[in-house]
C-alpha cells in the first residue's frame, strides 16, 4: 500500500535536457569508490583524534572530489552540449566478429568513439551503475543470444533507450526470440516464421552464390541527406537476412532500406505452400526508429550488412548493367551510423520568447488584440559545433485546443527566428507552440503557456460616434432639467434662481475642465 | 441542549406578556397574573429602581428582546466552529473566499477585471464580470472596516462569520418588517423565530460563506422597505428599498425573485381595486433607480432590460403608467360612458401594442428567452428532461416533505393560521406578505433550497399566527378581570362589547381555555427551541469538506481527506498541471491546491463539463486522448468505498454519462446499466466495469479488506463486492492516495516513448 509516490519527473522532449552521463568507465570506478567513502569521512569525522592519519586522508578526499567534480567536463561524454555519442557498448556473439565487422568499428574509432567490446552472455554485464548510465550507445551484434549476460534484459535495454541512449540492433537468420522482442518493444516486427529470408528474385545480386537469391543487391533507400548524408549512394547494398515490417501503430520508425517491390519474405529451402507474409514494398531491410526522446534506433535484419566481406565485394544488381567495384554498404552503414550517433540531424531549440511589440520583457499575460513579437533559437549540432539552423518551414502556432494562429517563422540566418502577429479576439490560456518534425531531425516540441485577458473595464473606447445622439439626449435632458428647476425656483425666490444659476455655470466649467483633462465627466457613460 | 436557546425562548414570550401588559396597564392596574410572575416582577423592580413610564418600560423590554435574539442569532450559528474549526464550508463558499482573498490583496479594479486563468482550462473565467460582487465587497468592507479598527483579523475569519452577522441583521429586518405589516409584538415573535429558523440557518452557519447567507438580508430588506414606501407613498423609502434591490442584486441571483414578485404584487393590487399614488410612487420609483443601479453589476448588465425574466416588471411599470394616465383622463372627463369607451380603445391599443412588442422583441433575439433555470421553477420536471446539469444539482431536487417538515417544524402549521389572520385583516402589506408566502412557497417545494427564501415569509406568517393567538387568549384572560373591575362599562363599546358579553357568559371555561391554549402554544414554541437548536447542532454544522463519523465504540472519527488531497496537489504538483476531476471539486481545488482545474461549480459551458464527463465515461485509452487535447496532468476522484462515504464519484457517474451523453451521444446511458439497474459488482455492464471512472476508483481495491467477514473489494458505499479486481492502468499511474482513500490521484503518463 503505497501511500505517497513522488510524480516522475517528466522525460525531457528534447535531447539536451537529459542529464549529463557520467565520466568514462574506468575514472568512474576508481573515483566514485575512493570519492565517496573519503567524502564521507572527512565531513562525519569531527573529532580530531587521529590527527595524523585524518590529514592525508581529508587532502585526498579534497583532489578526489575536485577531480570528481571536474571530471564531467574532462571527459568526451554526451551532454547537452556535445549531443554526440562517445563511449558505445558492442555486443558480440562471439569476439571473431569483432575482426570479421573490423571496418565498421574502425570507422566508429576514428570518428571519436569508445567501443567496449564484450559477449552477450558475459555475468558481468550492465548498463548502469549506482544510477547512472555507462554507456551512451548499444551495439547489439549477437543475434542468436537467447539471454543476456548479467544485468541486462529487454527492460533494461529499453529503459536505457528510454533515458535517451541510442541502440543498433542486428538481427540474422539465426535470430533469437530476445531479440525480435527488442525490436518489437521499438515499434519493429520481424517476420515470425525463423527460417523465412528476404528472397527476392529480381533484385538479388549478381554474386550469389547459393542461387536462391537471397544476397539480395538493395536500393531502396530512404530519401533524407539527413540520414543518409549528402553524397548520394550509388550502389547498392548488399543484404542477406530476415524481414521485418513496422507496426502500423508506430508512427516514428522510418524504412530506411526496403524491399523491392518483388522481394518477399520466405523459407528459401522449402517450397512455398502459402502465399508469404510480408512482401514487396511492405518489408523493411533497414529501419530507423526516433524516439520522443530523440534516442534512436536502427534495426536491421542482416547482422552481414555490417561485415567487412559484404563492404568489399563488388555488386551488380541483377538485370541491370552498372556492376560497382565496392557495395553500397560501407557508406550506407557509416551514414546511417553517423544520424544515429547524433552526429547529424541534432536540433537543438531553446529560449523561446515573446513580448508585446514597443515593450521589453515578457509579459505574464497579454490582451486581446495586442501585437506580439515572437523568438525563438534552433541550432543544429554538426558533429563539433553548434550551428544556426537555418529553414523556412519552422512554424509557430497560437493555440488553445486549436491553432488561433498558425505563422512561419523567418530567421536571421544566425539561429534567431523571429514572427510577430497580433492576438486573436479570444481571451483564453494559449500556448506558444513549436511543434517542428523534419524528416531526420530531432523533433522539436516546445510549448509555453500564456494566458490572454479581455479588455480591462477601462480599455474600451469611452465615446463612440454612433451613441452620439444619446450622449445628446442626456445632456439635453439634464439641461432642461436645471431649466425646469431654475424656472420653478424663480417663481418662489429670486436668490435660490440666482443659486441655481450659479451652480448650473459652476457644473458646466467643471465638467468643460475635467474634459480637458480627458477625464470623462460621467462614470456611467 | 444549550441553555441560551431556551433562555431567549423566554424571553420571546416575555415579549409577548411585556406588551400585553403594558397596554392593560393603561386600563385599572390588573390583578397580577401568576403564570407570569417573573416579568411582573421585572416590571416592579424596574418601576420601583428606576421610575421608568409605561411606554419606557415596554420599549427597554422590546430593545432588549432585540438585542438577545440578535446575539442568540449569531452564536446558536457557531456550532459548526465549536464542532469543527473555523473553516470555510462545501463547495461554493471556497470560491468566494479565494475571491475575497483576491479582493483584499490586490483592490476592487484588479478584482472587478479579474481574468481567472486557473479554472475552465482553457477558456479561462472572466470572474469579475461572472460572479455577483456583493458578498465579496461586503466581506472585504467589514475586513478593512476591522483593520481599520485595529483590530488584526485574518480574512478567512470574517469570511466565516459573515453569514452569522448578517443573519443576525436579519432578525432586526424580520422585526421591522413585522412591525411594518402587523404590529411590533408580532415583529419581536418574527425576530424570534427566524433567528433559529433551521431553514435558514442551513445556509448561514459560521463557514457557510455563500451568497445566500448575505442575500437573504438583502431580499427581506428590500421587501420591507417597498412595504414601507407603499405604506407611506414615500419617494425616500421607495429610493431606500431601490438601493435594498441594489445590493440584494449585487449579491444573488435570486434577485430575479423579487423583480417579479413586486410587479406581481403590485398587480395583484390593481386588479383588486387598491390602485393609489402611494402604489404609483414606490413603484415606479423603485423599478426605475433599481433597474438602473442593477445594471451596474457587470454580470446582469442589460439582461435587466432585455431578458425574459425581467419583463414582467417592464409590462407593470408601463401598465401603471396607462392607470395613471387613465385616472387623469376620467378625472377630465365627467360624461362616464364616454369614458368607458376611451377606456376599451386604450386598453385594446396598449395590450396589443405590449404583444407585439413582446412578439418582435423575442423573434429578433433583443429579449432573450428564458433561462432553464427559470422554466425549471415554473415545470419541475423541464429539467429532468431537459437540462441534466441543473437536474443533476442536489440542492436542484424537489423538495420531500420531510424537509419541509425538518426545516420549519411547528411553522408549517402556523403558518396556514398566519395566513387566516392576514386575510382577516387585509391590508396593502399583509397582501403583500401573503403573496411573498405563498409564492414562495410554491418554489419551495419546486427546488430544495428555495425553502430559504420561504423561511422569512414562513416566519413573519407564523408570527403572525402566534402574536395574534396569544393576544386574543391574553385579552381573554383580561376580558374576565375588566368583567371584574368594570361590569358597568362594558355596554359602551357597541359590538364588540356584545361579543364580550357572550364571552362572559361562558366565563370559567373559556379562562381555563384560554390558559391552556397559552401554555400549548409556550410549548409548542419551546419544542420549536428544541428542534431547530438539535437541526443546527446535528445536521447543519457539518462543513462537508471535514466528514465526520462515529466508531465502532461511538467515538468522534474524523475524516479528513479532501485537505490531505489538496494539500498533496499543492506541495507535490507542478504550478501549472491541471487537474482533471468532476466539477463537484473544481472550486476546492482551485481554492485549496491552488492548481487548474478543467472544469468547476460555476458551470456555465456545458460542452467543456460534458467533455470531462465524456473522459470519465470512455475506455481508458479514449479517455487519455481527451486528457491529452486537455493537457491533464492528474486526475482525481472521490471514492467512498472504503469509509462509506456514499456521495462519491461513482454514485455521481450516472450523471457524468448523462451530461456527457447530452452533448457527444457516443456516450449512451444504457451502456452503463444492466437491465436499467445501476450497478458495480460481478452483474455490472462491461462498459461500467471498463470506464475511466469505475477503474480509477478501484485500482486496486480488490487487494482490500474492509470489513471483517466479507471478501476482498468489498465496496462499503454501495455494499456489494465490485466486479471488476484485476484492474490494469495503462496511461495513467496512481499518485496519491489519502488516508482512507476518499481521494484518489492518478498523474497521466506522458505519451510512450517509442510508439
Amino acid at each position: 500500500n503505497e501511500q505517497l509516490a513522488i510524480p516522475q519527473l517528466r522525460q525531457s522532449s528534447y535531447r539536451h535536457e537529459t542529464p549529463p552521463t557520467n565520466p568514462s568507465r574506468r575514472c568512474l570506478h576508481l573515483g566514485y569508490f575512493g570519492g565517496k567513502r573519503l567524502h564521507k569521512i572527512s565531513w562525519s569525522a569531527p573529532k580530531p583524534s587521529p590527527l595524523t592519519r585524518s590529514a592525508p586522508m581529508a587532502k585526498l578526499a579534497i583532489f578526489f572530489t575536485l577531480t570528481l567534480s571536474l571530471l564531467p567536463f574532462l571527459s568526451h561524454s554526451f551532454s547537452p552540449d556535445t549531443p554526440t555519442d562517445r563511449r558505445i557498448l558492442v555486443l558480440l556473439d562471439d569476439f571473431s566478429l569483432k575482426s570479421s565487422h573490423s571496418i565498421f568499428f574502425t570507422s566508429l574509432k576514428s570518428r571519436g568513439f569508445d567501443l567496449d567490446f564484450k559477449l552477450a552472455d558475459d555475468p558481468k554485464l550492465s548498463l548502469q551503475r549506482y544510477g547512472q548510465y555507462l554507456y551512451d550507445g548499444l551495439i547489439l551484434f549477437a543475434p542468436s543470444v537467447e539471454r543476456f549476460g548479467g544485468a541486462l534484459d529487454v527492460a533494461a535495454v529499453l529503459d536505457f533507450v528510454d533515458s535517451g541512449h541510442d541502440l543498433i540492433v542486428a538481427a540474422d537468420t539465426t535470430a533469437s526470440d530476445l531479440i525480435k522482442s527488442v525490436a518489437t518493444e521499438c515499434g519493429v516486427d520481424f517476420d515470425e516464421d525463423p527460417s523465412a529470408m528476404v528472397i527476392d528474385h529480381q533484385g538479388y545480386a549478381v554474386s550469389d552464390v547459393d542461387g536462391d537469391h537471397t544476397l539480395i543487391a538493395a536500393d531502396e533507400l530512404i530519401r533524407s541527406d539527413v540520414i543518409l548524408g549528402k553524397t548520394k549512394i550509388e550502389a547498392p547494398v548488399l543484404f542477406k537476412g530476415i524481414a521485418h515490417s513496422l507496426n502500423a501503430a508506430n508512427t516514428l520508425a522510418l524504412k530506411v532500406l526496403s524491399g523491392s517491390p518483388s522481394a518477399y519474405s520466405a523459407n528459401p529451402s522449402a517450397k512455398l505452400s502459402s502465399p508469404p507474409s510480408l512482401t514487396g514494398s511492405a518489408i523493411s531491410l533497414v529501419s530507423v526508429v526516433q524516439a520522443r526522446n530523440n534516442a534512436r534506433i536502427m534495426i536491421s535484419g542482416s547482422l552481414d550488412l555490417f561485415s567487412n566481406r559484404y563492404m568489399k565485394s563488388s555488386v551488380q544488381k541483377a538485370g541491370s548493367p552498372s556492376k560497382y567495384e565496392k557495395s553500397g554498404n560501407e557508406q550506407f552503414v557509416t551514414e546511417v551510423s553517423k544520424w544515429l550517433f547524433h552526429e547529424r540531424g541534432h536540433l537543438k531549440a531553446g529560449n523561446l520568447r515573446h513580448l508585446k511589440v514597443g515593450e521589453t520583457g515578457e509579459p505574464a499575460m497579454y490582451r486581446i488584440k495586442d501585437d506580439l513579437e515572437f523568438y525563438v533559437d534552433i541550432f543544429e549540432w554538426s558533429g563539433n559545433s553548434w550551428e544556426p539552423y537555418v529553414a523556412d518551414d519552422v512554424q509557430v502556432q497560437f493555440y488553445m485546443m486549436s491553432p488561433y494562429v498558425l505563422k512561419t517563422l523567418s530567421t536571421d540566418k544566425k539561429g534567431l527566428y523571429h514572427t510577430s502577429f497580433k492576438v486573436p479576439d479570444v481571451y483564453g490560456v494559449f500556448q506558444f507552440k513549436v511543434e517542428y518534425q523534419k524528416l531526420g531531425y530531432t523533433s522539436l516540441s516546445l510549448s509555453k503557456q500564456i494566458p490572454v485577458r479581455p479588455f480591462r473595464h477601462n480599455e474600451y473606447e469611452r465615446f463612440i460616434p454612433t451613441a452620439f445622439p444619446y450622449y445628446g439626449a442626456s445632456f439635453t435632458t439634464i439641461f432642461f432639467f436645471y431649466l425646469f428647476v431654475f424656472f420653478l425656483v424663480i417663481k418662489t425666490r429670486f436668490a435660490g434662481a440666482l443659486q441655481m444659476a450659479g451652480f448650473f455655470i459652476f457644473s458646466v466649467v467643471y465638467l468643460y475642465n475635467n474634459r480637458m483633462v480627458g477625464r470623462p465627466p460621467f462614470s456611467i457613460l | 441542549m444549550p441553555p441560551q436557546t431556551m433562555s431567549a425562548k423566554t424571553d420571546a414570550t416575555i415579549g409577548v406578556n411585556g406588551t400585553a401588559k403594558s397596554t392593560s396597564n393603561q386600563a385599572p392596574p390588573p390583578m397580577a397574573l401568576p403564570a407570569n410572575l417573573k416579568s411582573d416582577l421585572l416590571n416592579k423592580l424596574s418601576l420601583k429602581s428606576f421610575k421608568l413610564k409605561t411606554k419606557q418600560q415596554e420599549l427597554l423590554l422590546r430593545v432588549s428582546i432585540l438585542f438577545l435574539v440578535y446575539v442568540l442569532a449569531f452564536i446558536t450559528r457557531l456550532f459548526s466552529v465549536l464542532r469543527y474549526e473555523s473553516m470555510i464550508h462545501e463547495f461554493d463558499p471556497y470560491f468566494n473566499y479565494r475571491t475575497t482573498l483576491f479582493l483584499t490583496e490586490k483592490g476592487f479594479y484588479e478584482f472587478w477585471n479579474w481574468f481567472d486563468y486557473e479554472s475552465w482550462y482553457p477558456l479561462g473565467r472572466i470572474v469579475g464580470g461572472t460572479l455577483y460582487p456583493g458578498l465579496m465587497v461586503t466581506a472585504a468592507l467589514i475586513y478593512w472596516g476591522l483593520r481599520f479598527l485595529r483590530f488584526a483579523v485574518h480574512i478567512r475569519e470574517v469570511c466565516v462569520l459573515t453569514a452569522p452577522f448578517f443573519a443576525s441583521n436579519t432578525t432586526l429586518v424580520a422585526y421591522f418588517f413585522g412591525k411594518e405589516i402587523w404590529d411590533s409584538s408580532a415583529g419581536l415573535v418574527a425576530a424570534a423565530l427566524i433567528a433559529i429558523c433551521p431553514g435558514y440557518i442551513s445556509r448561514s452557519v459560521a463557514g457557510s460563506y455563500d451568497n445566500e447567507g448575505v442575500a437573504i438580508f438583502a431580499l427581506l430588506l428590500t421587501f420591507y422597505l417597498f412595504v414601507k414606501a407603499v405604506n407611506t407613498g414615500s419617494l425616500t423609502w421607495s429610493l431606500a428599498s431601490a438601493f435594498g434591490y441594489f445590493y440584494m442584486v449585487s449579491a444573488w441571483g435570486g434577485y430575479v425573485f423579487i423583480i417579479n414578485l413586486i410587479p406581481l404584487y403590485v398587480l395583484v393590487l390593481l386588479i383588486t381595486g387598491r390602485y393609489s399614488v402611494r402604489l404609483y410612487i414606490a413603484y415606479n420609483c423603485m423599478y426605475v433607480l433599481g433597474m438602473l443601479l442593477a445594471m451596474q453589476i457587470r454580470f446582469v448588465g442589460f439582461q435587466h432590460v432585455q431578458s425574459g425574466e425581467h419583463m414582467a416588471a417592464m409590462g407593470v411599470f408601463f401598465l401603471m403608467q396607462v392607470f395613471y394616465f387613465l385616472d387623469w383622463v376620467k378625472y377630465l372627463l365627467s360624461d362616464k360612458r364616454l369614458f368607458e369607451t376611451f377606456l376599451r380603445i386604450t386598453v385594446t391599443t396598449t395590450v396589443g401594442l405590449a404583444a407585439v412588442a413582446l412578439g418582435v422583441g423575442t423573434a429578433s433575439g433583443y429579449i432573450s428567452p428564458w433561462t432553464g433555470r427559470f422554466y425549471s421553477l415554473l415545470d419541475p420536471t423541464y429539467a429532468k428532461d431537459h437540462i441534466p446539469i441543473i437536474a443533476s444539482v442536489s440542492e436542484h431536487q424537489p423538495t420531500a416533505w420531510s424537509s419541509f417538515m425538518f426545516d420549519f417544524h411547528i411553522l408549517l402549521f402556523l403558518f396556514p393560521a398566519g395566513l387566516y389572520f392576514c386575510f382577516k385583516r387585509l391590508t396593502d402589506a399583509t397582501i403583500f406578505i401573503v403573496m411573498y408566502g405563498l409564492t414562495s412557497m410554491y418554489f419551495a417545494g419546486v427546488m430544495v433550497r428555495l425553502i430559504l427564501v420561504a423561511t422569512p415569509a414562513v416566519c413573519l406568517i407564523s408570527a403572525i399566527a402566534v402574536s395574534a393567538t396569544v393576544k386574543n387568549l391574553a385579552q381573554l384572560l383580561r376580558t374576565k378581570s375588566k368583567v371584574t373591575q368594570g361590569g358597568s362599562s362594558k355596554a359602551a363599546s357597541g359590538s364588540k362589547a356584545s361579543s364580550k358579553a357572550l364571552l362572559d357568559q361562558s366565563q370559567p371555561f373559556q379562562r381555563n381555555g384560554a390558559i391552556a391554549l397559552l401554555l400549548g402554544v409556550f410549548y409548542l414554541l419551546s419544542k420549536y427551541a428544541t428542534h431547530c437548536t438539535w437541526v443546527t447542532s446535528e445536521a447543519y454544522s457539518s462543513p462537508s469538506i471535514v466528514l465526520a463519523a462515529r466508531g465502532a465504540h461511538g467515538n468522534k472519527v474524523i475524516f479528513d481527506d479532501y485537505r490531505e488531497a489538496y494539500f498533496w496537489l499543492q506541495q507535490n504538483t507542478p504550478t501549472d498541471a491541471k487537474v482533471m476531476s468532476w466539477w463537484d471539486y473544481g472550486y476546492q481545488i482551485t481554492a485549496m491546491a491552488n492548481r487548474t482545474v478543467i472544469v468547476d461549480n460555476n458551470t456555465w459551458n456545458n460542452t467543456h463539463i460534458a467533455t470531462v464527463g465524456r473522459a470519465m465515461s470512455s475506455y481508458e485509452d479514449e479517455a487519455y486522448e481527451i486528457m491529452r487535447e486537455l493537457d491533464v496532468g492528474y486526475v482525481l476522484v472521490v471514492f467512498g468505498g472504503v469509509t462509506g462515504y456514499s456521495s462519491d464519484d461513482i454514485n455521481k457517474f450516472l450523471w457524468m454519462v448523462r451530461i456527457g451523453g447530452g452533448v457527444f451521444p457516443v456516450i449512451k446511458e444504457p451502456d452503463y446499466l444492466v437491465n436499467g439497474e445501476y450497478r458495480v459488482d460481478k452483474g455490472a455492464a462491461p462498459k461500467m466495469l471498463n470506464c475511466l471512472m469505475y477503474k480509477l476508483c478501484y485500482y486496486r481495491f480488490g487487494e482490500l479488506m474492509t470489513e471483517y467477514g466479507k471478501p476482498p473489494g468489498f465496496d462499503r458505499a454501495r455494499g456489494v463486492e465490485i466486479g471488476n479486481k484485476d484492474i490494469k492502468l495503462e496511461h495513467l499511474e496512481e499518485a496519491f492516495t489519502t488516508s482512507n482513500w476518499i481521494v484518489r490521484i492518478y498523474k497521466v503518463k506522458p505519451p510512450n516513448n517509442r510508439w
